[in-house]
């Protein structure tokens, strides 16, 4: 995978037990990623950024070439999310670097770790709106957990060891180093330091004992406790620890979308996800509780509706690494600061006793029976969509990883994929960003080659970044990628037929190409389904193909997205089809 | 699709406002702005300032006035940050501050903090002496004096300076310029010493 096509890679030989010392800037960048042991950097080459790659043709550290820079950052943030390590991306100045804007803004809002290396005209030229220059810093300051300019090839080492011990500390997220080229060209013997977060940046692990204990007692007096499981659960490596805790003390657990895998699926104490799209007896849970222990969540609009009525008469215990998330959004009765793992462990220890919520257990059963998720499907009717993802579930193991773009295939695909594992979900939440998809499926892949890879797209999402395939084909990953194909941007188009009287201004896309030709192009396997006669044939056929495939699943272009909480409505209030849309 | 319809569910009581701070259901209630002086220690750098005031303008806090200066410390500026928010408000622009690489530390400052602002006047100078008279009343004092224009000085509460230009503008009124506050703890306490 690494790049060195023109020259002959060198003999294997005895592991060296010194380094070359670093002559220029860009070595002395490439150096301290390698000291953060990076593994994979996913590029695409450019004037300014050129010293920085020419000093990674002499490293072991795997380049992949990206079709686009867009496709780099949302690798860099999937193998973030997969391996749970800064991802690291490179583009050069100008269009380089704000094409690589959109995914360290994704990456911003569900906190993934992602370093953005990115090209910059020389320092005399800075300023003065030189070819291909941008005020990348400026840009994306408000993006990342810090953007840095390096002013100095002696110090420029330091700045990358920085930002990558700063994407990975407390709550994870990206960073950027801004490298003119004279600073890389530049000569200097200067080595790394190790990478150590900022003397100004710090992290509580564990929350104050007193604090835990008064959570715990107000958890164990609950009658109606939930556990609300998020990103941050996952991120933290914590989804043991929530297992124990709801398991022990029998507390019902929701996730948030992006918390989906910190808790198994198919437990009996688990109501799935809860929010705009989130199953029923999640959303119902979410209304009546008395007491809710929120973990490593911001408390977003599409999970919260209208704060006024969310979780109106619970107290709120908050574990959070990061002190500006308590009480944002939700007001929090019972603030913990503190690492998710570490909090819960104090939590296990403080807990008097079990909750007495019996009759809640019951009570969130009978949501369970009431309101399954659930979908029709007579044989005379166009293929649906949640039949596809619910057949390729059941044919997967566990850990199998799906990826998804945005829209109403990833909706289908976290509603009706069982998830059991962490790290097991990577998808645009926050920015909802449509064309994640192909390039994630791709850093996910190289994070996780040992494990299945699906990745789960629209027709809209999964045109804005095709180009994607070009890599995936050049790697041989071994992805299946499914396009829920209706012919839309679905989600849109369900909003507008919803709330717009039906007015499908731009939503519709009759014109898109044949997906499973594009895949042929692209030297990938091509593969269409029309009925519910092969849907397993086809999915094992993919799965079984060495190397990237695409599924063109022409789905039933009528089918929407339900249960549905409409923007800032009441959780409680889900409609349930069409007709309960007009109720509330 | 079973199951009760949207209007027959279980429903909880209670109500949280805006804020999501849970509240009485049956009372209105919403917090209502106060002016708070935030001051915060930041390393003395490049780009430290838009960072703040992008944090600032991004996340809607309604700003009254920033000013930024050295401290007897090179490595380290001093800003004071004047908002006018309700109190969850105030609250998350400090935790947000605090999450800024560059920041060292923020507090707010208590109610009888020092406050001070500068204001230059330039009005006409025709009546050289009647401004000398308006200005020594504010306790100001002409600092740039030429056969067209005086410049006065004035430093106080923002009160005050408002209450001069006001008192100025009888001598037409041809530029100003203004400082916003820059404040400090009264009392021994600091923001190196005591964070």
């Amino acid at each position: 995978m690494s790049e060195r096509a023109s020259v002959p890679k060198e003999e294997e030989t005895e592991p060296e037990t010194e380094q070359e010392p670093v002559t220029t800037g860009a070595q002395s960048v490439i150096r301290a990623l390698e000291n953060a042991g990076t593994d994979y950097v996913f590029g695409v080459q450019g004037g300014a950024i050129m010293p920085v790659y020419d000093a990674l043709y002499d490293s072991d550290i795997n380049h992949v070439t990206m079709a686009h820079e867009q496709g780099a950052s949302h690798a860099a943030d999937a193998y973030g999310v997969v391996t749970g390590d800064p991802g690291v991306c490179f583009a050069t100045s100008g269009p380089g670097a704000t094409n690589l804007v959109t995914g360290i803004a994704d990456a911003n809002m569900d906190s993934d770790p992602v370093i953005a290396l990115t090209g910059q005209v020389p320092t005399e030229f800075v300023g003065n709106d030189a070819f291909q220059e941008t005020d990348t810093v400026g840009i994306t300051q408000p993006i990342t957990k810090e953007s840095y300019f390096a002013a100095d090839s002696d110090t420029v080492g330091d700045n990358v060891s920085e930002a990558f011990a700063l994407a990975d500390a407390g709550r994870q997220g990206p960073t950027l180093v801004d490298l003119p080229k004279d600073v890389t060209q530049g000569d200097t013997e200067v080595e790394p330091g190790s990478p150590e977060t900022p003397e100004t940046y710090d992290v509580p692990e564990e929350a104050d004992d007193e604090n835990v204990q008064e959570a715990a007692d107000a958890l164990a007096e609950a009658e109606r406790p939930v556990i609300l499981s998020g990103g941050g659960v996952i991120k933290a490596d914590a989804s043991s620890a929530l297992r124990e805790f709801a398991k022990e003390y029998e507390i019902p657990v929701i996730t948030t979308m992006p918390g989906i895998g910190s808790f198994p699926e198919d437990h009996e104490l688990s109501l799935e996800w809860a929010g705009m799209h989130g199953t029923g007896y999640a959303n119902m849970a979410i209304s009546n509780t008395d007491c809710m222990l929120a973990i490593g969540t911001r408390f977003d609009d599409r999970l919260t509706g209208g704060v006024d009525s969310f979780a109106p008469d619970a107290e709120v215990i908050h574990v959070d690494i990061d002190p500006a998330e308590i009480s944002k959004n939700v007001y929090a009765d019972y603030p913990l600061i503190g690492d998710a793992r570490e909090v819960l462990r104090q939590l296990f220890d403080a807990m008097p006793r079990s909750p007495d919520a019996d009759e809640w257990r019951d009570q969130c059963q009978t949501w369970k029976d009431e309101y399954p998720m659930d979908y029709d499907t007579p044989d005379d009717e166009p293929l649906k969509p949640q039949y596809v993802v619910e057949k390729f579930s059941e044919m997967t193991p566990d850990d199998t990883i799906v990826c998804t773009g945005v829209g109403q295939h990833q909706m289908w695909a976290s509603q009706f994929w069982e998830y059991t594992e962490p790290r097991t979900w990577v998808s645009s939440h926050g920015l909802g960003t449509m064309g994640y998809g192909v390039p994630a499926a791709i850093g996910a892949k190289l994070a996780a080659p040992d494990q299945e890879v699906v990745c789960f797209d629209g027709d809209g999402s999964f045109l804005m970044t095709v180009q994607g395939l070009s890599v995936a084909v050049r790697e041989q990953l071994d992805i299946t990628y499914v396009v829920l194909n209706n012919e839309a941007v679905g989600m849109v188009r369900q909003w507008q037929d919803g709330f717009y009287e039906g007015r499908r201004m731009a939503s519709e896309y009759p014109w898109i190409p044949q997906f499973d030709k594009l895949a042929e192009a692209f030297g990938a396997r091509g593969f269409t389904l029309e009925s519910y006669d092969n849907v397993e044939e086809t999915i094992q056929e993919a799965r079984e193909y060495d190397g990237p495939s695409v599924i063109d699943a022409h789905i039933d272009p009528g089918e929407n997205v339900f249960p549905m909480v409409p923007s800032g409505g009441d959780n409680g209030q889900f409609a349930l089809n069409e007709d309960h849309l007009d109720m509330i | 699709m079973p199951g009760p319809a949207p209007d027959e569910r279980m429903r909880p009581k209670g109500r949280r406002n805006t804020q999501g701070i849970r509240v009485d259901p049956e009372a209105e209630v919403t917090h209502e702005p106060r002016q708070a002086v935030l001051s915060a220690l930041v390393k003395h750098r490049p780009g430290v300032l838009s960072e703040v005031s992008a944090l600032f303008s991004r996340r809607q806090f309604n700003i009254e006035s920033l000013t930024v200066g050295p401290t007897v410390d090179d490595d380290t500026a001093r800003m004071t940050i004047l908002i006018e928010e309700p109190e969850p408000g105030i609250d998350q622009a400090k935790k947000q501050l605090r999450k800024l690489v560059p920041v060292v530390s923020v507090r707010e400052l208590e109610g009888e903090a020092v406050r001070r602002e500068l204001a230059l006047v330039k009005v006409s100078g025709e009546k050289p002496d009647d401004v000398n008279a308006v200005a020594d009343m504010y306790n100001g004092q002409a600092v740039d004096a030429s056969t067209d224009s005086v410049t006065v000085e004035i430093t106080g509460s923002k009160q005050k300076i408002d209450a001069a230009i006001e008192a100025f503008k009888q001598f037409d009124v041809q530029e100003i310029v203004r400082t916003g506050a820059a404040a400090l703890e009264r009392g021994p306490k600091t923001l190196e010493k005591d964070v």
